[in-house]
Formats: C-alpha cells, sequence, structure tokens
C-alpha cells in the first residue's frame, strides 16, 4: 500500500505545522515558503493523471487501515475518475491561491496556516471514502475559512464569516444525524456497523422512506454548500468580504464539495431518493441559472456580480448532475473544473484593480483599458471562458450538460439555455463600463498593468482555459467510466 | 448470412477504394495556421514593428490562405463531381455516450465557394487597411483581430459539423465585438460592439436549441450524418414537429448572424467599427454566414416546407423593410449597411424558396460588389477627412452625404469603381448582382408557379425591393458624387484620391464585381451557361432527392418576361432617382426638417427606440427587483434572518423551559469555541 494520496493530503498540513516554527516577522520566508508547500504539494499529485486508469471504475491508489475499529471508522482513502480531476485542480489551485495573496500585510503566518490548514481539508474531503472521516474533513475546511472571511476580510467580515459558519454548519449536522442513522441501520455482512463509503454503497438497501429523508438530509447540506437556489445568500457576502485569495479557494474549490457530495454521496447511495427529488432539484437548479444570472446583471459590485454569477454557473452543474445521462453528468463534471478555473481567475482579476484603487465598484472603474491593455484582454478572455464561448472550456462544460438535459428535460433545458444569453450581458456589460469609454476617473489614469506575480498566477489559469476548450478528450476521457459507474449506481 | 457479410465486406472495400482515390486534404488545415500565425505573431510577438512590416505581414498571411483555397478547388475540380465531399480529420474533438464529434473539415463545393470568397475579399480588404488605418494607435492590434477573424470564419464554413461550425459561429461574433468597438474610447462605439454581440446571442441560443434537437431525435451532430437520418426518418413525415423545430431554431441563429428582421438591429451600429471592418466582417463574409448555415442545412428545410416559408416570407420583408430605411439615411455607411441587410434578405428568401445556389450565388456576388461599395465608402470618407483637416474642422461629419457632392472630379478611381459596384448592385444586364438577383427572382416566381396562391409574396417582395435598390443606390451616387461640393468652405482643396493600397483594391474588386456573375449565365443565353448552378448541385442533389422535389421549369418565353420586368424595375429606380436629384436637383433636409413618413423611415421605424423600452428597460427593472425586491428582502431578509429571529426567539422560550437540548449545547459550543479562538486571533 503506497502512502500517495496520504502525502498529497497531508503535505500542506506538514507544512502549516512547520511554519508554526517560522518567526512571525519572516514575511518574505512565510510567503516563500508556503509557495514552495504548495508548489510541491501539486507536483506530488501531478503524476497521479498520468497513473490512473481510466479504464476502471474502481478506486485507485487505495489505503484503507483501521482508525476506530471498536465502531467500524477506517482511514479510507481512494481516488477514482471522479475525484481526480478536483484532486488536481485544488493542488493546481494551492501555488495561485499563495501568489494571489500578494497584497496580504496583516497577521501573516496566521493567513498561510489557514490556506494550508483549508488546503488539506480539501483533498481529504475528495479522497475520504470512510463517511467519518469524510466528516471530519469537511468540518476542518470550515474553520479556516472561517477564519480567512473573519480575520482576513472586508469591512464587514464578521457578519459574512458567522453567517458563513452558521448556514455551513445547520446542514452539515443534518448530514451528521443522517450519517449515523446509516450506520446504525446497515449491517453489513461480516463487519457489522460500518462508516466505510464503498461497503455502505454496495451494502445498505434501505426502503424508499428511509432513502427520502436520508437524501433530503444530504442533499441540503450539500445544496447550502454548491449553493443552490434558495439557500446562496451567504455567498454573496463570503465573496465581497473574502480577501482575494480565499474567494479564489471559495469559488475554485469550496464550491464543488457540494456538487461532489451529491455525485459522491447522495446520489449513488439513494437512488429512490434521487427519483423522488429529481424534479425539484432540477427547477432548482434551473431557477438558479436564470435568476443568478439576472441578478448578476443588476449588480453594481465586481465582486458581487461574480459571486451572483457562480450561481448561476453552478446551477449548470447541478442541472448537468440530475439530468442523469452520460453527457450531461460529463458536462456537469467538467464544468466544475471550468468554473475552479475561469470563476478563480475572474476573482484573482478583480483582486489586481482592488489591490491597486481599493474599491469594487464598477463605477469607480470606466475606460481603463487604455492604461491597462494586458489586463483588459486577460479579463475579456477569461469572462469569454465564463460566458461559454466556444473554443475555451466554458462552452464544452455547458454544451453537454444542455445537449444531455435536452434529451431528458427538453423544457428545461431551454429555459437554461436563455442563461447563455445572461451570461453575455452581465459581463460584457462590466467590461464595457469597467475598460471601455472615455476615462472618468483621474485616479484611474496612474493604474499600472499586470506586474510579473500577477500574470504568473493567470498564465497557468489561461492554459487550461484554453486547452479544454480545444482538446477536451484529455480530461473528459479520464471520467468517461467512472461516470457509466455512476449512471448505473444512480438511476433507478 | 454470410452473403451480407460479403455485401458489407464489399462496401467497405468500396469506401476504401473511394478514400484511396480522395486526395489526401489535410494540408487544408494551413488555411486555419495561417491566420493563426498571424495573429500569434502581430498579437504577441511583434512589439515595435514599423507599420508596413505589420500590415503586409497580417495580409501575406491572408494570402497564404486564399493559395490553399485556390488549390484545394483546383483538387475538387479534378473528381467526380459526385465524389466531391471529402471529410478530412484532424482530431477527435468530442466523444461522449453516443455523442461522437470529430475536429474534420468537410471540403466540398459549397465550402470552398465559402472559402475562396472569404480569403479572396479578405486579402483585398487587409492590404487596403494598411493604408485605411495608417497612423492609428492600435494597428498592430487590429491586424490580429483581422486575422483572428479569418482564422474563426474559415472554421465556421470548414466544419464538418454543427458543433465545429458553431465554434467558428461565435469566433467571428468576438472578432465583430472587439472590431465593432475598435475605437473603444468612444462609449458609443463600444455600445454598439456589445450590442452586436448580444443580439447575435439570441440568435446564437436558436442554434444551440436546434442542435439539441438533431442530437435527441437524429443522434448525431455531424453534416454527412444528420441529413441522411432526417431524410431516412422523415422523408415520409414532412413537416414534422422535430424538423420544422430545427429549421425555425437554424433561422433564428440565422437572423442574428445575417441580420434578419427582427434582429438586424445590431447590424447598422455595427458600421461604428473601422470602414475596412463594415467591407469584409459585416458585409461581405460575416454576416452571410447565416444563409450558408440555412443552404448547408438544406435537408431540413425540404423537409419541412413550412419552416422554408417562414425563411422566405422572413428574407423577402426583411429584403424589402431594410430598403424602405435605406431610403432616408444621410450617412453614407448606414445607408450601405440598410443595403446589406435588404440584400442578405434576398439571400435568405433564396433559401426559403429552396434556391439554395443561387442564394448562395448572390452572396458571392454581393460580397464583391458590397466589399466594393464599403471600400469605396472609405476612401470616400478618407477624402472627406482629409478636406476637413485641411481646414481643420473637426464637427462636421465626414460620413453624412449632405456634407459631400461633386466629388467625382476630385477622386476619379473612387467614382468609377463606386459607380459600377452600384450598377452591380442595381440589377443592370451584365453586371454581377444581374444574374445572381434574376436566378432568385426566377426561382421565386418558379415557387409560385408550382403552389400558387400567396406564394408570389416572395417574388413580389423581391421585386419591390430590387427597385427601391435600385433608387437609394443611385440617390447616394448623386448626393455624394454629382451636384455641388456641400463641405465647409476651403475644405475642397484638401480632397485627394487614396492611396494605391487602397485603390488597387479597389480596382480589383470592381473588375469581380463587373464579371463576377457570369459564372452564373441564365438558361436563355444558353444551354448549361450557369456553371455555378452545375458546382453546387451535388450539395443539394440529396435534400432534393430525398423528398423527390422538381422546381418548375419556366419556358424561355416566361424568364425573358421576367428578365425585362427586373430590369425595367431597376430602372425605374435609377429613373427616379435621377429625377429627384440630377434633373430637380433636390437637396437632402437637415435632421431638423425631417417630416412625416420620411421622419419614420428616418428614424428607423423608431425600433431600436421600441425594444429599448420594451425589451431592455424591463430586463433591467426585472433584475434590480430580483436582486433587491426578492433576494435582500424575500430570500436573505426573509428566510435567513427570519429563521435566524426564530431560533432566537426559540432559544429564549427554550432556555426558561431549561430542557437542556445536547444539540443546542454542541451549536454553542462550537460557536463559543471559534469566538474565542477568533478574539484570540484577532488581538
Amino acid at each position: 500500500m503506497s502512502l500517495w494520496l496520504t502525502s498529497i493530503v497531508f503535505i500542506p498540513l506538514l507544512g502549516a505545522l512547520l511554519l508554526i516554527l517560522v518567526p512571525a516577522s519572516k514575511s518574505a520566508l512565510i510567503r516563500g515558503f508556503s509557495f514552495v508547500v504548495m508548489l510541491i504539494g501539486f507536483i506530488v499529485s501531478l503524476p497521479l493523471f498520468w497513473a490512473f486508469d481510466a479504464s476502471s471504475a474502481a478506486f485507485q491508489f487505495v489505503e484503507k487501515v483501521p482508525w476506530i475499529p471498536s465502531i467500524g471508522i477506517n482511514y479510507h482513502l481512494g481516488l477514482d475518475g471522479i475525484s481526480l480531476l478536483l484532486v488536481l485542480l485544488t493542488t493546481f489551485l494551492g501555488p495561485i491561491v499563495i501568489l494571489g495573496s500578494g497584497a496580504i500585510q496583516k497577521h501573516l503566518k496566521g493567513y498561510f496556516i489557514s490556506i494550508l490548514l483549508l488546503q488539506t481539508g480539501m483533498l481529504g474531503a475528495f479522497l475520504a471514502l470512510d463517511l467519518f472521516l469524510f466528516y471530519i474533513f469537511w468540518e476542518v475546511m470550515l474553520i479556516p475559512m472561517y477564519f480567512l472571511i473573519g480575520i482576513w476580510g472586508g469591512l464587514e467580515r464578521i457578519y459574512a464569516a458567522v453567517k458563513f459558519f452558521i448556514y455551513t454548519m445547520v446542514g452539515s449536522l443534518l448530514m451528521l444525524v443522517a450519517i449515523l442513522w446509516i450506520y446504525f441501520n446497515t449491517t453489513v455482512p461480516g463487519i457489522g456497523h460500518t462508516f466505510d463509503y464503498t461497503q455502505l454503497v454496495q451494502y445498505a438497501h434501505f426502503d424508499v422512506h428511509a432513502q427520502l429523508w436520508l437524501f433530503a438530509a444530504f442533499a441540503l447540506a450539500f445544496a447550502i454548500k454548491v449553493p443552490m437556489f434558495p439557500f446562496h445568500t451567504w455567498l454573496p457576502d463570503a465573496h465581497v468580504q473574502a480577501p482575494t485569495a480565499g474567494s479564489v479557494i471559495l469559488a475554485g474549490v469550496l464550491l464543488k464539495m457540494g456538487t461532489y457530495g451529491y455525485i459522491r454521496f447522495a446520489m449513488p447511495m439513494f437512488p429512490d431518493g434521487v427519483d423522488h427529488f429529481k424534479p425539484v432539484m432540477i427547477a432548482l437548479a434551473v431557477i438558479g441559472i436564470v435568476y443568478g444570472a439576472m441578478v448578476s446583471i443588476a449588480q453594481k459590485d465586481m465582486k458581487k456580480l461574480v459571486a451572483y454569477s457562480s450561481v448561476s454557473h453552478l446551477g449548470f452543474v447541478m442541472l448537468g448532475l440530475f439530468a442523469l445521462n452520460a453527457q450531461a453528468v460529463s458536462g456537469a463534471l467538467i464544468q466544475m473544473v471550468n468554473h475552479g478555473l475561469s470563476t478563480g481567475a475572474l476573482f484573482l482579476l478583480v483582486g489586481v484593480v482592488y489591490d491597486r484603487r481599493h474599491t469594487r465598484m464598477i463605477a469607480d472603474y470606466g475606460g481603463i483599458a487604455k492604461v491597462m491593455p494586458w489586463y483588459a484582454a486577460v479579463f475579456t478572455m477569461v469572462a469569454l471562458s465564463s460566458i461559454g464561448m466556444p473554443g475555451l472550456n466554458g462552452f464544452i462544460g455547458e454544451f453537454l450538460i444542455l445537449v444531455g438535459a435536452f434529451k431528458s428535460h427538453p423544457v428545461w433545458a431551454i429555459i437554461a439555455a436563455t442563461g447563455v444569453i445572461l451570461a453575455a450581458i452581465y459581463l460584457l456589460w462590466m467590461i464595457r463600463r469597467v475598460f471601455y469609454g472615455p476615462m472618468t476617473h483621474k485616479e484611474n489614469e496612474s493604474l499600472t498593468d499586470l506586474n510579473l506575480r500577477e500574470w504568473a498566477t493567470l498564465v497557468p489559469l489561461l492554459i487550461f482555459i484554453v486547452w479544454i476548450g480545444v482538446y477536451p478528450n484529455t480530461f473528459l476521457s479520464k471520467f468517461t467510466v467512472s461516470i457509466q459507474h455512476f449512471l448505473e449506481q444512480t438511476i433507478r | 448470412m454470410e452473403h451480407a457479410a460479403e455485401q458489407v465486406h464489399h462496401a467497405a472495400d468500396t469506401v476504401a477504394a473511394a478514400a484511396a482515390h480522395a486526395p489526401d486534404l489535410h494540408y487544408a488545415i494551413w488555411l486555419l495556421l495561417f491566420p493563426l500565425i498571424g495573429l500569434v505573431v502581430n498579437g504577441l510577438i511583434n512589439r515595435n514593428w514599423p507599420e508596413k512590416l505589420t500590415g503586409w505581414f497580417g495580409s501575406l498571411m491572408i494570402i497564404g490562405s486564399f493559395s490553399v483555397a485556390v488549390s484545394l478547388f483546383m483538387q475538387l475540380l479534378k473528381l467526380d463531381p459526385h465524389h466531391r465531399a471529402v471529410n478530412v480529420t484532424f482530431f477527435n474533438w468530442l466523444n461522449i455516450g453516443g455523442l461522437h464529434l470529430d475536429f474534420a473539415f468537410l471540403i466540398d463545393p459549397l465550402s470552398v465557394v465559402m472559402i475562396l470568397v472569404v480569403t479572396g475579399i479578405s486579402s483585398l480588404i487587409h492590404i487596403y487597411s494598411i493604408g485605411y488605418m495608417h497612423g492609428d494607435a492600435r494597428f498592430r492590434v487590429f491586424f490580429t483581430y483581422l486575422n483572428l477573424f479569418v482564422f474563426f470564419m474559415l472554421i465556421l464554413v470548414l466544419g464538418n459539423n454543427y458543433p465545429i461550425m458553431f465554434i467558428g459561429w461565435e469566433g467571428v461574433g468576438l472578432a465583430s465585438y472587439l472590431l465593432i468597438g475598435f475605437w473603444w474610447e468612444d462609449m458609443s462605439k463600444a455600445e454598439a460592439g456589445m450590442k452586436a454581440f448580444v443580439v447575435n446571442r439570441i440568435g446564437d441560443f436558436g442554434v444551440l436549441i436546434a442542435m439539441f434537437l438533431m442530437f435527441s431525435h437524429l443522434g448525431t451532430l455531424t453534416f454527412s450524418e444528420v441529413f441522411p437520418a432526417a431524410a431516412q426518418h422523415y422523408a415520409h413525415d414532412l413537416n414534422n414537429a422535430v424538423i420544422v423545430g430545427i429549421g425555425l431554431m437554424l433561422l433564428l441563429g440565422a437572423a442574428g448572424k445575417s441580420a434578419q428582421f427582427p434582429l438586424y438591429v445590431w447590424l447598422p451600429d455595427a458600421m461604428a467599427g473601422p470602414t475596412p471592418v463594415s467591407a469584409l466582417i459585416h458585409a461581405a463574409t460575416m454576416v452571410t454566414a447565416g444563409v450558408y448555415m440555412i443552404a448547408r442545412s438544406s435537408m431540413f428545410y425540404v423537409l419541412a416546407p413550412n419552416a422554408a416559408w417562414v425563411v422566405a416570407l422572413i428574407g423577402g420583408f426583411t429584403a424589402l423593410f431594410a430598403a424602405t430605411i435605406g431610403l432616408r439615411q444621410f450617412d453614407i455607411k448606414k445607408v450601405l449597411a440598410y443595403s446589406t441587410v435588404s440584400q442578405l434578405g434576398y439571400m435568405v428568401m433564396a433559401c426559403g424558396v429552396f434556391a439554395f445556389g443561387a442564394g448562395v450565388f448572390h452572396l458571392m456576388t454581393h460580397a464583391f460588389f458590397k466589399a466594393l461599395l464599403f471600400l469605396g465608402s472609405g476612401a470616400v470618407i478618407h477624402t472627406m477627412h482629409g478636406g476637413l483637416h485641411h481646414v481643420n474642422d473637426h464637427h462636421t461629419d465626414p460620413q453624412d452625404i449632405r456634407n459631400m457632392g461633386g466629388l467625382r472630379k476630385k477622386i476619379p478611381v473612387t467614382f468609377w469603381t463606386f459607380l459600377l459596384a452600384t450598377l452591380a448592385i442595381a440589377g443592370i444586364p451584365g453586371f454581377s448582382g444581374f444574374f445572381s438577383k434574376d436566378e432568385i427572382l426566377a426561382y421565386a416566381f418558379m415557387f409560385f408557379k408550382g403552389e400558387g396562391g400567396l406564394t408570389i409574396l416572395p417574388y413580389v417582395l423581391g421585386l419591390v425591393a430590387a427597385g427601391l435598390t435600385a433608387f437609394y443606390m443611385f440617390r447616394l451616387v448623386y448626393l455624394t458624387f454629382y451636384g455641388k461640393y456641400k463641405g465647409p468652405e476651403g475644405s475642397e482643396e484638401g480632397l485627394h484620391e487614396s492611396p494605391a493600397v487602397m485603390t488597387v483594391p479597389l480596382m480589383i474588386l470592381a473588375i469581380l464585381a463587373v464579371i463576377g456573375g457570369w459564372v452564373g449565365l441564365p438558361p436563355v443565353l444558353g444551354e448549361n451557361l450557369n456553371k455555378m448552378h452545375h458546382w453546387l448541385e451535388p450539395v443539394f442533389a440529396p435534400s432534393f432527392e430525398a423528398v423527390h422535389y422538381h422546381p418548375e421549369h419556366l419556358s424561355m418565353g416566361t424568364e425573358w418576361v421576367l428578365i425585362t420586368i427586373a430590369v425595367l424595375t431597376a430602372l425605374f429606380g435609377i429613373g427616379l432617382a435621377w429625377m429627384f436629384y440630377i434633373k430637380q436637383g433636390r437637396e437632402a433636409k437637415p435632421d431638423s426638417e425631417q417630416t412625416g413618413f420620411a421622419k419614420v423611415l428616418w428614424k428607423k421605424y423608431y425600433l431600436d427606440e421600441i425594444y429599448n423600452a420594451g425589451v431592455i428597460q424591463p430586463l433591467i427593472k426585472t433584475c434590480k427587483f430580483f436582486w433587491h425586491g426578492v433576494d435582500e428582502k424575500v430570500v436573505d431578509g426573509g428566510m435567513v434572518h427570519g429563521s435566524a429571529r426564530t431560533v432566537r426567539w426559540g432559544g429564549s422560550v427554550l432556555r426558561t423551559l431549561q430542557t437542556g437540548v445536547v444539540g443546542n449545547y454542541a451549536v454553542l459550543l462550537v460557536i463559543g469555541v471559534v469566538a474565542i479562538l477568533l478574539a484570540v486571533y484577532v488581538r
């Protein structure tokens, strides 16, 4: 048994522990060290991409040791086609997030410890195959994120942090109750009660009534995390208040934890629940798409606009998952990655001008393409990827989701497709007001274009934005078999 | 069993033999690589190259593509007409559960006509731009965007399936957006770019839905598979809702891209872009993409005649409607813009009456004469700029024909080439536009002969539009080039002919505008002289065969009558313009004196105002309501904070009851720990 996955999960934690030893005054060292830790984490995880056997739906690189054997808790990690890209997305964003934290000055050490801790929590949650272990990692993510918003956030950071915390906590507790219920009501032959996911998904067969409650409990926890309409109002507050790097992690990875929860746990474990709640989930997903996009149009704050656009984009992911066919689910999975790249990049980009001008209001800009032409070009490109421009990544996801959803739910798919028009409106309108026209504010005349550090954060994202759009097979081929397996488990 | 296997084997052999016979056309990728190199070099590598080098580099790349296009044309010529459809696969793009899409080209007579027109006209316009954009601060960026446009336009016409076509489709929309707003310091230009993109997106929505319908009902999106599948399933079930739906949704897409009613409103505003862009993208090539798509999808329209009828009506109506607006415009480019909308209507209408070949023929001749008209207008504007600059006048509008007049002696090359193009668009016999327009009208009449009744409408709409076209084009020529010069005093001395990089492309296009129609001579001049028709025939033949459609034949006598009517209509329009603006010497009135219906036309039927009040403002209001009214008040205020209040209230009740719920303690414990940690941290 190799310790590959364990090292991927715990390298950031180890880094955080070592960071405690560094004196708080050595800020350059703290930054550099954190970056190196994240980079090592990424380099260690990268070969998974080639080592992974895409022709098998089984969990690979599995590590399983009894942890608390008396109550059937294992330390159980494993990777399949569904988690592969999400794990790599997380480790890939790690160094970028550190580089994107250039503006942080306060409590530097605590900040980077939080980020590293968060990284371990997220990677653990994606790789855990034991419900108890998953729950632990799920909660571990919560605390550092809470601090990131509450300490390094904007003016109303406490309100946003508490809202984020309580909202997520409410969902988590419901999920905990459901996990415990499953534990006590399942007996695996030869093992007894267990939290082991691979055993439960195989042996736990609950009657329809129980499945409805269990699905509802899991679904609510995950719906809050996604977030789905109408559980989304913590997101704009959290995003607006969070520091740039916090927003990037939030949009890039944390929100995927919700959609991942559906595809890994809520859906394959409770197929009858899926069958029963499918109409509601699809309706909420489509409402989220259109509603999120329309609310985005009305925004005056760039970050809030991007935050609401996330509600819309994640609606696409949810629509894809619940359309339950190969195209739609593949689209949903690649769209999870796309949203991480594109929205992550958008938050980085908003951070670029925020660092310079300390305002996120659209009205405070105007005509700045004159002084920041490269910034404008990169921003436009990322916006186009978010709009779903064919040839870039966003289109692959939206197209597959809609083509699949149309087969099973044509009317909902048509309504969802109007989101494509609305997305063009809110993003291009923002671009027009920020970049074009005459220079309306004197302060903006001295704005400088992207610096080397900013280029370094953006170029890797741009590469994948183009790659996925032009040659999506590199990535889609990794999860085709896993998704087939998921559909067999889930469809009743 | 064995027999069947043998047959399959035999069939495979035949396919293999055909494949072996077909030339290897993979080098067609150079069509894309040339502009790609151009845009990468000029976009990323080129830092401070002199203008000439930048411009010629960009132009040479397109000339490179043009030579590849010519070579592909030669290759197809060598093949038997019925094997002139070569699929060239480069790599597998998507392969998910039965959705199999390659990045592949379909090289057939239709796509070859398109790539020849696109690369040919693009080459000329690139060269022209070296002169026209001289001195612009973003000269380099301009050529980058032009190359970007050609790159995507070629993907659009070459893709062998709908999604690849759609990559090009949206890509050219992006190039259009960037180039309309090229001078974005002027907010109105940036707005025009955004308007173009968003209105086009409405059309794109239609293309998406059409693709979804195809995939869910026919199981494929590749041209060579989806058309036979449609024929197989629906040839005996004409006007099935699925096919009608596909046809109408594709029409919605075409209405966006090819500026048909009611989505045409972006195109006149698109004239905010530099004039070479108007010529290339918003007249000759990109805006014809919708026509190309409808022609490419001919199978769906023959299988859904009801959808085709809508196509014919929308096209015919657009042709007439836009022509009436063109009567009363004063901006030289706006006149041409409405003329473009009108001519696109002609092409769309042709497809609606199953004259796909004639539609594509008109697409080609229009590309020649309309590109020439726009470049000519650019030369006029260039000249006017020179004149106004001479007297330091920055207020007079160099595009307003009310400030022009008498220019023919000042800029003879521009005048003569412009006049030739005008004769072509007006449909004067011998000039290119005459032949393609005549063919469309002949088909529209045949369609009526076959169907009877109201199907006369396309013919009538087309004929009236032709008369109006002749009138407003000659009005434009007379007001611009004849009469007295009406510009500011002294500016006349500053008027000069444009440089050779601009006038040579004008002359080349003028030749094409004259002779470009000779590849499609009508049957009255002799059998088999319509080379264009025969060239394109194999593309549309499978569609007609699927439903056994044979257009009515017209007798020689009828043909002559139709031609005579068309020519007389054109001459009447020209004559009227001559009478008004030469004989009576009428002047176009200033803005303040516009009244009555003339004012309604000048104001474009107030359609933009109607859209603003009826669509845009309500949409923004709804969005704001969703945010403030729903999200802030109901979802967050009511639901979230409401439940928080309830919990607080419940908590106080529970506290008095002293039940000691463990869960509450747990939550409080966690929150307490966090609060303490937070307090420590912050301090």
